[in-house]
């Protein structure tokens, strides 16, 4: 079924009585081409490409629980392309090129809003970082502008200009960024790849992968053994546990980020704010309410939940950005399991079990990455070889040197 | 998340800075043959498990001691605190 508006009118008319599920309930086979492990947006963006762009057949994602149950419903909607690097700002503005046109790609209403995102800056030492930064955005063909503090008043004029230790100088902003509603990316690409025969298959967790000379078979589930040519991995802050069903060792930890609602406020902010000074960043949703969030916490945690004291970090923050916040009242907050890597950036690479595919490691910035991660792990899953924009996400960068390190930080996951 | 020091007894995780799997104590010898074969998994590998989990805290806003925490990383439960020094010594580690 093909939505449009007319449909809609058409539906309106005749009481809602012909809408269907927007993709099937299928039992698993016993075999399949391809097997996409995670059935977030990640994995469901992959199978939908495996099967429109790369012209594949008989695929599955595996889902142990629901599908966009993970982190594509946990994040705080953002989507940007303001990366520094070379082997990231390619990747991310195609990225950005994909969210421009998706929902007419998949004809799926994913509200994808261009409202802009400034990222802050309070010294002088920062400006000369932003500028850097545009300028290296530009060179890759996305799009950045250097704000003074009267433009940014003039787009945000609560926010704490004069504050005496963290005064605003000014931002970095992107205009082509903004927000796109996150489950209904999740949906849009299970309803596109459903469609063009792709089996999704929830409540059905990976249990052991089945790996005979060197080559991979199949994976056990808690439904059977499904066989598959090739298997892709793409489930996020369970990397490390899969692919050790594979016997492998990942460069990664797995940590608890945090985020926050707070009850429905009328029209505030229009874009998206990061705070310079402190890990904060704030959008206003289309029903009003501030989703903001900050650092993750620090230690390695799968409980989906974190504890108090990043929670004040959040709020101090919050505070010391627009002193206005501390009137809101909180609604909502929850927690998803982030796959830190080493470096700070993600895996996209074949492993050395032939079959086996890796696609992880986002750290808590794989929302945005959506699109662009499932169209070239497609991309390698089909062609045994990288995309273009993905050449540099190896496995083996960490051994030869070729960190992909935005932050500068090390080999210290929690400080990514 | 309160961190039962074995000698300061209970104070919050707050007041510690995370380094990661207690593993780290084994540090490679870095004169040795084959040193950079080990410090690469060394360096960037890690178990990550889901579940009991073996880890270093430095008490910075304490006695600045280390610690070898045992916590379980889907609860956040901590089951046993010791001192890493007597740790890095049961092990091997240390004179």
């Amino acid at each position: 079924m093909r939505y449009s508006g007319f449909k809609v009118i058409a539906e309106a008319l005749t009481g809602h009585k012909g809408w269907k599920p927007a993709w099937r309930d299928p039992a698993p086979q016993a075999a399949y081409d391809y097997i996409i492990v995670g059935g977030g947006g990640h994995g469901l963006a992959t199978a939908y490409y495996l099967a429109k762009e790369f012209q594949q057949a008989r695929i599955a994602v595996l889902e142990k629980g629901w599908i966009g149950g993970g982190n594509v419903g946990r994040n705080t909607t953002i989507v940007r392309s303001n990366y520094l690097l070379d082997g990231n700002e390619p990747f991310y503005e195609f990225s950005m090129k994909l969210w421009e046109g998706l929902e007419q790609d998949f004809n799926y209403n994913a509200m994808v809003s261009q409202r802009g995102i400034i990222n802050l800056f309070h010294t002088d030492a920062q400006r000369d970082a932003a500028t850097r930064r545009g300028n290296a955005m530009i060179m890759h063909g996305a799009d950045a502008e250097l704000l003074n503090k009267e433009q940014v008043r003039s787009l945000y004029p609560f926010l704490n200009f004069e504050n005496a230790r963290f005064p605003i100088k000014g931002a970095l902003m992107q205009r082509r960024g903004g927000t796109v509603r996150h489950d209904a990316v999740a949906w849009g690409y299970a309803r596109g790849a459903d469609n063009r025969g792709v089996d999704i298959i929830q409540n059905c967790d990976v249990t052991g992968m089945r790996i005979e000379n060197g080559r991979v078979l199949g994976v056990e589930t808690s439904r059977g053994f499904i066989g598959a040519k090739k298997v892709g991995v793409a489930v996020a802050g369970s990397s490390s546990r899969v692919m050790a069903h594979a016997g492998m060792r990942l460069p990664m930890e797995s940590h608890v980020l945090q985020a926050f609602v707070s009850e429905g406020l009328k029209p505030l902010i229009d874009g998206v704010i990061t705070y310079g000074a402190g890990h904060f960043y704030v959008s206003q949703s289309d029903k009003g309410g501030l989703v903001f969030g900050g650092d993750i916490d620090g230690y390695n945690s799968y409980a989906q939940r974190g504890n108090l004291p990043v929670v004040e970090d959040v709020a101090e923050g919050g505070m010391s950005l627009m002193p206005m916040i501390g009137r809101a009242r909180l609604l909502r907050m929850w927690g998803g399991i982030m796959d830190m890597s080493m470096d700070g950036s993600p895996i996209i690479d074949k492993t050395d079990i032939e079959g086996l595919y890796f696609n992880g490691g986002w750290c808590y910035g794989g929302f945005k990455a959506t699109p662009a991660s499932g169209w070239v792990f497609a991309h390698l899953l089909a062609k045994d070889t990288p995309h273009s924009t993905a050449t540099a996400y190896r496995f083996d960068r960490f051994a030869k040197g070729l960190m992909i390190d935005e932050k500068g930080q090390g080999a210290q996951p929690n400080l990514h | 998340m309160i961190i039962n020091h074995p000698l300061l007894g209970p104070r919050d995780a707050q007041e510690f800075i995370y380094l990661g799997d207690a593993a780290l104590i084994h540090r490679p010898d870095g004169m040795a043959e084959g040193a950079l074969e080990r410090f690469i998994p060394y360096t960037y590998l890690r178990d990550n498990p889901a579940g009991s989990h073996r880890e270093l805290w430095y008490h910075e806003q304490g006695d600045r001691s280390w610690l070898v925490v045992t916590r379980n990383t889907t609860t956040h439960e901590i089951t046993a605190v010791e001192m890493a020094r007597d740790v890095a010594r049961k092990e091997g580690r240390s004179k």
